[in-house]
């Protein structure tokens, strides 16, 4: 049995424990609002270059001479997938699930027998895919140190990505990531962003076919594709930096009610031993006087 | 005349959504004016910046962009720019 100093000592560690979670979960809670905020404000971008890429995609007739970016490289044997996942912890399982939804799309295609590469953006998923995947883990972009991801950090990413394409180094490329649905649920996903999915063929109405491009389909298209790449990327940081605030936020929420919890178990004991002590006394005064 | 509803969105945040007179477009092949009616045209986009003449006449506003493009539509322009100020 922990003797009352030590039970005392215990509270007290733990209720610092609680100071610090309760300041981290207000502290995320800021921070959520406004990575939430970004994220939304940078949706219509994204929204209308994925329209226009798949409207000028479904436009053009894919051939040998069609940019890579949109063609692929006829063959789908080595797939990259690209890992974006926090640098920091302290958020319950958020990115452990997006590495396990990229280990699961990993497993499956290594299970087709294609060749299966990574590309990671974020501290937190190396240990895991370097475990599982030793010596798959091909590039690295470093995001630590940067508090809000720029859209230059992003391009900086494609570029590097597309360059590998362009050298041949894989064919297909997946982007794994978590959507920001709301604080309490981040959902992960595997989208393929290289070679463009071919868009559903929309009803282009005669408005539309007389749209008029300046240069031509193609040299547009060439133009935007490494773009809508860059902005994937992009919209998937700004998802994820939401999501790890809300999830961390939740995180934090539980360990400071788990930490009252505990607390409360705590104290209930630290009292009971008090008590006993003082009826031990009281009935060892009692005894000695009665004795005399 | 009806107004233009023109749009400005860089990767970072919408910047405008606005109605305007006219707005001047850097494209890639030459500048040019986008007034309401405009026939469907879409251009890439050359670094320069957009004049945007919130009335017939008046001052324009400058906004530098660069890089992305432009899309006039049935509802309006819009201008995807991957760097705006101004």
């Amino acid at each position: 049995m922990a003797s009352l100093k030590d039970l005392k000592l215990r509270i007290n560690s733990v209720k610092s424990t609680q100071k610090i979670t309760k300041a981290m979960k207000m502290v995320a809670a800021a921070k959520l609002r406004r990575a939430t905020e970004r994220a939304e404000a940078g949706r219509p971008y994204a929204q209308r270059l994925a329209d226009v890429v798949s409207s000028l995609a479904g436009r053009i007739t894919v051939g040998p001479q069609s940019p890579k970016l949109i063609a692929g490289t006829g063959k789908d044997d080595t797939h990259l997938i690209v890992v974006v996942t926090a640098d920091k912890g302290l958020a319950g399982a958020f990115s452990s699930n997006i590495v396990k939804a990229a280990k699961a799309k990993a497993d499956a295609l290594i299970a087709e027998g294609k060749d299966v590469h990574f590309y990671i953006v974020g501290r937190k998923s190396k240990p895991i895919l370097n475990r599982f995947f030793p010596g798959k883990v091909i590039g690295q972009h470093d995001t630590m140190g940067i508090k809000n991801p720029a859209y230059s950090d992003a391009q900086a990413i494609a570029d590097d990505i597309v360059d590998r394409f362009n050298a041949g180094r894989f064919d297909v490329a997946h982007l794994a990531y978590a959507e920001f649905k709301t604080t309490l649920s981040q959902v992960p996903m595997v989208d393929q962003i290289i070679p463009v999915v071919p868009a559903e063929v929309e009803d282009t109405g005669a408005a539309a076919a007389a749209v008029e491009y300046e240069p031509d389909e193609e040299a547009i298209l060439a133009d935007l594709l490494p773009k809508n790449v860059a902005i994937q990327i992009y919209r998937a940081q700004l998802e994820n930096q939401a999501g790890f605030y809300g999830s961390q936020m939740t995180a934090m929420d539980n360990a400071t009610r788990n930490a009252g919890d505990m607390i409360n178990r705590l104290s209930i004991q630290y009292n009971r031993q008090r008590q006993a002590a003082i009826t031990t006394e009281l009935v060892e005064i009692i005894s000695g006087a009665e004795a005399l | 005349m009806a107004d233009l509803q023109f749009e400005l969105v860089t990767p970072e945040k919408q910047l405008r959504s606005e109605s305007v007179h006219m707005v001047v477009v850097p494209g890639v092949e030459g500048d040019f004016g986008v007034m309401a009616g405009h026939a469907p045209f879409m251009t890439t986009l050359k670094d320069g910046s957009l004049e945007i003449y919130k009335t017939a006449g008046g001052e324009p506003e400058r906004v530098m962009v660069s890089g992305g493009f432009a899309e006039v539509g049935d509802k309006g322009l819009t201008v995807l720019a991957e760097k705006a100020e101004g």
